[in-house]
């Protein structure tokens, strides 16, 4: 069959970290994350391109250092490679360490496969003084070596050529590539003959698998390919005992397992190859990278290294960020003044559902687009960090207490980005909880993630500090950023010792890649993605999210008696304004709905204004206002005594009008489905000394944290016409309630461990796969928070403390509690340490 | 954390220097004469001989180059005495003292 015109399949495969996910970009130039940290490709990624023969689809295979069945990123690859059969493999390999990358590739030999390799990184080899001969490694392999140096795109055009031939010949000869390069396993060579002749009877095995290959993994003791044969070979059984015997034969006769020797064979053939390919090591070279960690992993230095980092990543992206959100925030105002202007203009008392309703989605999508500056500059950092190399330099530090935990190395930038001392986002957080080998660590990570200091939190934190703690507001703002991560440790080690211990565990085995400079187009377009996608997805639940919380807190809505007295109670107030305004020679102007046109109009004209910043604009105001409403104008600014009298009269109205809102506002929200669930649950929270109000603000928080203070703000309505602040509103009442600071101590604990919003839950349920886990964020945290702040509440009370002093002692009982649960005896390590006891005496 | 102490102690009676030398002038390191690899001192170099893991550790360290015979230098450990930082040829791994208690060693 000719292959022109044909469209082909290559697989892309290679190790973690030899540069799999920039050939792919390079190929396919298809927009991708890519990383200096092992293990963030797991998904499938296919991409295409069109060259003059037809189409080719990369598929993007997960990075892995072997095709065992160990892992599920092995398992995943080679799934793929028996079942779906690509044309040809590409075998990106880092010339840089060329020994190891070795491996793999005599893999993907064995298992038949056509393979082009993408020798990438030469220029890092070269600098190094490692230059790789490609011509004889291609030579000594069988197959095509195409140098490449996909940061610089470079080899883009010779590799597609090498992929194009190598398909065709494959779709000519549909056969392995015979004659090709075959690692000599030496003394076991024999038992490998033996056993691919008795595997070669099973017709469906040869056709998935060659036998040789299928004979080597039987060898290893690959419990995979056992499956394999066992549900394909007829004489299964008869073959696997076969195998057990070579196995023992061997192990007896040469002292070393069947497994160690095939590897210590694949090693010595990789050895053998890169030394023939490779100059020689200059004897004693000290890596540019060693250099830099001597000075960074210092032992003693390494810490301050690592607080420096992290501060300034504070410094930058939370204090610069919100800096920035003065300057993005007019624009965001000015978004909402428009959509204002153009839906039906404000109803006396009542507005229409369709204006209402469009403001409340306005206002929750701004909340939501104000923190974009702060995210945008915290994911160019981090980017920054992770393409360096000084993530997982990160991970290495910090290790060691994350293992105290059950948490592991890598879960340092989950914690980053969920805001661990500076505030951040669980749901990026969460995202990355990806790249953690350790199934158990991964969950207690995703788990406790959102007990970071989320962004949103931080309001209602400056809100309670400033009424209750205003003598100790910088202890406070300590406690409370230090309280999360103690916080979260205890809840780690808590579940890691309970609910997942039985989960699998994996070892911190993590290269240790080398330094390299980030691209400014790489970090850049990793970190637009991220902001994207955070708008994306929590965008879109926000959205659907705010129209449930909308009704929720308006409906079933007020009862017809309370409508009909507020009715009364405006038309009083606008028969008073008519009576009052009678003698004027306006009295036949306002009249009817004329009466509600000049109050909107009044009111817009307020506070166009009010953002007037200057003498120009306030006057470009005025003329503005007195072309479009010719005949209100003069009342809007009077000049005679007539006007001036109908314009303080329109004053009282609005003001009566403003205090009727606000009170249907308030009543609306006590008999909404929302406050019916607060005031429910009033018996319950008492302990932690919460009242309805605080419930209510609770629990529309729970999609977005943002709305906690914005709930509070209609709840604590009293006072409002006087132009005073939340706080004093909130002060004033509380002390009205006998509020207490351990009132809100108790308040702060509960949020700090209060269950993720909605987006964040959704996005457990991404990363989990499971809506059990899901719900068990929601439900887990409620409860704990709830009885960690009712403790804290009532003993805070029986033993007569104030908010300060029970904030330092159940700071220091924290304290302690967690490093006391360090020194628990992990679940896994007992079970590792058994077996290895028991292989002892064996 | 108990640990730490228990295996440094052991590691300074079998004449190792610990943690506490980042020196790589020597590259042979003083005699040691441990057996696995988490009692090499820092700057120490030795022999993989066979891992006493099993399944998915095993199969980690076996693609990582911890392969029967690979030479291996210790070059730090992490702040807090745990995870160690090795060298293998060209490229740095790293591991807890967990993992490399199953990895028998001989020196030289």
């Amino acid at each position: 069959m000719k292959s022109s015109g044909q469209n082909v399949t290559v697989g892309l495969a290679g190790q973690q970290n030899a540069g799999k996910s920039t050939v792919f970009n390079m190929l396919t130039g298809a927009n991708q994350h890519i990383a200096n940290y092992p293990g963030v490709t797991i998904d499938k990624k296919v991409g295409s391109y069109r060259n003059r023969q037809g189409r080719v689809a990369v598929v993007d295979l997960p990075g892995t250092y072997s095709l065992t069945s160990y892992s599920l990123e092995e398992r995943v690859a080679r799934d793929f490679l028996l079942r779906e059969k690509p044309d040809a493999i590409v075998n990106v390999i880092d010339a840089s360490s060329l020994r190891r990358g070795l491996y793999f590739t005599f893999q993907v030999l064995e298992m038949g496969f056509p393979v082009v390799m993408a020798l990438n990184m030469v220029d890092v080899a070269e600098a190094r003084g490692r230059a790789v001969d490609a011509a004889q490694l291609g030579r000594l392999l069988g197959v095509a070596v195409v140098p490449t140096v996909a940061r610089k795109k470079r080899g883009k055009a010779e590799l597609r050529q090498a992929i194009r031939q190598i398909a065709g010949v494959r779709q000519g000869l549909s056969g392995a590539a015979e004659g090709g390069f075959r690692v000599d396993y030496d003394v076991l060579e024999p038992a490998i003959a033996t056993l691919s002749d008795r595997l070669a009877t099973s017709k469906t095995l040869v056709a998935m698998a060659p036998a040789r290959w299928l004979a080597i993994k039987l060898l290893e003791g690959d419990v995979g390919t056992r499956t394999l044969v066992r549900t394909h070979h007829v004489a299964a059984e008869a073959v696997l005992a076969e195998t057990d015997v070579a196995t023992e034969a061997f192990e007896a006769a040469h002292a070393i397992s069947t497994g160690d020797h095939i590897v210590s064979c694949r090693d010595r053939a990789a050895a053998d190859l890169a030394d023939r390919c490779q100059q020689a090591t200059l004897p004693g070279a000290v890596h540019l990278s060693e250099k830099i960690d001597r000075v960074l992993l210092h032992r003693a230095l390494a810490p301050l290294f690592l607080v420096a980092t992290v501060y300034l990543i504070y410094e930058l992206s939370i204090v610069q960020g919100y800096k920035l959100t003065t300057l993005t925030w007019p624009a965001l105002a000015w978004l909402r003044a428009t959509v204002a202007g153009l839906l039906p203009d404000p109803g006396l008392l009542h507005d229409t559902l369709i204006r209402s309703l469009a403001l409340w989605m306005v206002d929750s999508v701004n909340t939501l687009l104000n923190y974009v500056p702060v995210f945008l500059i915290l994911f160019v950092l981090i980017a920054i960090l992770e393409d360096s190399g000084y993530m997982a330099r990160i991970a290495f530090i910090l290790d060691r207490v994350f293992q105290s935990f059950g948490l592991h190395g890598q879960s340092t930038l989950p914690f980053i980005l969920g805001g661990v001392f500076t505030g951040g986002c669980a749901v990026p957080g969460i995202m990355a909880t990806k790249g953690i080998p350790d199934e158990r660590s991964r969950l207690a990570t995703i788990l406790t993630v959102p007990y970071m200091n989320c962004l949103a939190k931080i309001p209602l934190y400056t809100l309670l500090v400033s009424i209750y703690f205003t003598a100790h507001k910088s202890y406070v703002m300590l406690f409370i950023s230090t309280i999360t991560i103690i916080m979260a440790m205890i809840v780690a080690k808590l579940l890691t010792i309970t609910i997942l211990a039985g989960r699998e565990t994996a070892p911190f085995v993590m290269e240790m890649p080398n330094y390299h400079l980030p691209t400014p187009v790489g970090v850049l377009r990793r970190a637009l993605d991220r902001t994207w996608s955070y708008i994306k997805k929590v965008g879109t639940i926000v959205v659907a999210v705010a129209v449930c919380v909308y009704v929720l807190l308006q409906y079933p809505g007020l009862p017809q008696e309370r409508l009909d007295h507020f009715d009364a109670a405006m038309q009083r107030a606008v028969s008073n304004f008519q009576e009052g305004i009678q003698d004027t020679a306006y009295a036949d102007l306002l009249q009817g709905p004329r009466i509600l046109e000049l109050l909107n109009v009044a009111s817009a004209y307020r506070e166009a204004k009010l953002a007037a910043t200057n003498q120009a604009a306030s006057a470009a105001v005025d003329a503005r206002f007195e072309a479009r409403h010719a005949d209100l104008y003069p009342l809007l600014r009077p000049r005679d005594a007539e006007a001036r009298s109908v314009n303080r009269a329109l004053r009282t109205l609005a003001g009566e009008r403003s205090t009727l809102r606000t009170r249907i506002r308030e009543e609306t929200i006590v008999h909404s489905y929302f406050g019916t669930i607060g005031r429910s649950l009033e018996p319950v929270t008492r302990f932690a000394g919460f009242d309805w109000k605080i419930n209510v603000a609770l629990i529309s928080s729970f999609a977005a944290r943002e709305s906690s203070v914005a709930t509070l703000g209609v709840l604590f309505q009293e006072g409002v016409d006087e132009n005073i602040t939340l706080e004093e509103r909130m002060g004033r009442e509380g002390a009205a309630d006998g509020r207490t600071s351990l009132h809100a101590l108790a308040l702060i604990i509960f949020f700090v461990l209060y269950p993720p919003c909605l987006a964040t839950t959704i996005t457990v349920k991404v990363q989990t796969g499971s809506y059990k886990w899901m719900l068990f964020s929601i439900v887990f945290p409620t409860i704990f928070g709830l009885a960690v702040a009712g403790g804290v509440f009532t003993v805070g009370r029986l033993l007569d403390l104030s908010g300060i002093q029970a904030m330092a002692a159940f700071y220091l009982l924290a304290l302690l509690t967690a490093v006391g649960l360090a020194f628990v005896r992990d679940p896994a390590w007992a079970r590792q340490g058994a077996a290895i006891i028991e292989k002892k005496g064996a | 954390m108990f640990n730490r102490h228990r295996r440094r102690k052991r590691a300074m009676a079998a004449g190792c220097d610990g943690c506490t030398d980042f020196s790589l002038q020597q590259p042979m390191g003083p005699a040691c004469h441990c057996r696995v690899l988490a009692d090499i001192g820092t700057g120490c170099r030795c022999r993989i001989r066979r891992h006493r893991s099993q399944g998915a550790i095993r199969q980690r360290l076996l693609d990582l180059g911890f392969v029967p015979n690979a030479e291996v230098e210790v070059v730090r450990c992490a702040t807090l005495g745990d995870p160690l930082q090795m060298r293998l040829g060209d490229y740095s791994v790293t591991l807890r003292k967990r993992e490399a208690d199953l990895i028998e060693v001989q020196e030289g």
